[in-house]
């Protein structure tokens, strides 16, 4: 395998990787617990935070970056918070690249489990309450369980998004070699290079096959938790 | 008392109300589809508040707006029986019959198997049950979880003729072998002149 990808190709998609997992993982709890307020519960301000939620769905990629240099910038509110509470700098870094694509992957990991948590049956978490269940438990072992084929595919589509991020990536934290050269900025970089016709081709293979693997991945498990029924995450 | 129940709850444009008072074993609730019966079953398991009233039974007070007394469906210890039988459909039938499983439950496990017929059901999902040993299991479930009382609601009405039987001589066993006291909610007369020993007409 070694001989297939130069070292620095195999840099870069263990980067992207790295930089999609930390964006999915992190986003996993926030965006399950949006998706469940936006199914369940009835506030003020609903509307607003849905349309907050959908916003770097429906805003041209270039603008949620330009939108994330002033927030998380070096001289952004957000920016200069995290930098002082918790050491973490966004600009130029991987750091920088994960937040842009969690950002990105935000929407679509949200609208599949939102869908998947309103399918599920409140009756059912009822009979679990008259058979004694209390709250928690009534989450963990029913609607938890029966809203997973949502939440695996928000992570699916979730990190396909992540890995093909793009136009936030680059506007947030422009493309550093080791840092926040991710697989489809690379293949852009090569694409402006003399002579850059295999690289390309090579990378964009790899991206294929990442995310095919991921929808793949992802359907297996589905099959295995469904038991009795037939799940699907797509 | 098995029952004492007074209560009004107001549902759209309709107002549900239901008064019961005596100390028969099995109260049926007739009335025909869509007057609130369900809805009667739901406030005495806790699931849906009563604007207003007070439900107690087997002497202990579930509910009482004037006391300020509401207890959470999963302290009341109903022994729900759903008209569509509400099995889990993510576990298998051992699974949903131990999901409620408690200590005290009148009948122990292996009599509960027995007397419903379902211990060669048990490593099933609830998606290749029959309308009737979904049904069985779903009773079974109720029986399990140690109910100090029953709700069942049409148990009958999703099974055809011959799996009615099955399941009335069922509830006619429950009636006479556990001394609990069961509300019975149905649309056909005949069935409530066969169980019931008083009935609440809505």
């Amino acid at each position: 395998m070694t001989r297939i990808l130069s070292p620095e190709e195999w840099e870069i998609v263990a980067l992207s990787l790295r930089v999609s997992f930390v964006a999915v993982g992190g986003m996993l709890p926030v965006s399950f617990a949006l998706a469940w307020l936006l199914a369940r519960a009835r506030f003020p301000g609903k509307l607003l935070v849905d349309a907050l939620v959908h916003l770097p769905l429906v805003v041209p990629p270039v603008v949620t970056g330009w939108l994330l240099l002033l927030l998380f910038g070096a001289n952004g509110p957000l920016g200069r918070l995290f930098e002082q509470a918790l050491g973490i700098g966004f600009m130029f870094r991987w750091t920088g690249a994960a937040l842009a694509s969690a950002i990105m992957a935000l929407p679509l990991m949200v609208r599949a489990m939102r869908l998947s948590i309103e399918g599920v049956d409140r009756k059912l978490e009822q009979a679990a309450q008259t058979l004694g269940a209390g709250r928690w438990r009534v989450f963990l072992t029913i609607s938890l369980p029966l809203a997973l084929p949502g939440v695996l595919a928000g992570l699916v589509l979730g990190f396909a998004r992540s890995i093909g991020e793009f136009g936030a990536t680059i506007t947030f934290v422009s493309d550093v070699p080791g840092e926040t050269r991710t697989l489809p900025i690379a293949i852009y970089s090569a694409l402006q290079m003399p002579g850059g016709e295999a690289i390309v081709t090579r990378l964009a293979i790899i991206s294929i096959l990442l995310s095919l693997g991921a929808l793949v991945a992802s359907e297996a498990l589905a099959r295995r938790t469904a038991g009795g029924r037939t799940n699907h995450v797509l | 008392m098995s029952f004492d129940i007074a209560i009004t709850h107001r549902l759209g444009q309709r107002t549900i109300a239901m008064q019961a008072n005596c100390d028969a074993r099995l109260v049926a609730l007739f009335a025909p589809s869509g007057a609130g019966k369900s809805s009667i079953l739901n406030m005495v398991a806790g699931i849906l508040r009563p604007d207003s009233g007070h439900i107690a039974v087997a002497g202990e007070t579930l509910f009482d707006s004037a006391a300020g007394i509401d207890l959470p469906p999963a302290r009341r210890r109903a022994g729900y029986v759903f008209q569509e039988g509400r099995l889990f459909p993510h576990m298998r039938v051992r699974a949903n019959l131990l999901y409620g499983c408690h200590g005290e439950a009148a009948m122990p496990w292996q009599a509960v198997l027995d007397f419903l017929g379902i211990g060669h059901l048990l490593d099933r999902w609830p998606a290749a049950l029959s309308g009737g040993e979904a049904q069985r299991v779903a009773i079974g479930r109720a029986l399990l979880s140690g109910p100090r009382f029953l709700l069942l609601d049409e148990p009958l009405a999703s099974l055809d003729p011959a799996r009615r039987e099955e399941i009335l001589v069922v509830i006619e066993r429950m009636k006479h072998d556990l001394a609990m006291p069961i509300l019975y909610v149905s649309h056909d007369r005949a069935e409530v002149d066969r169980l019931a020993d008083h009935v609440v007409a809505l």
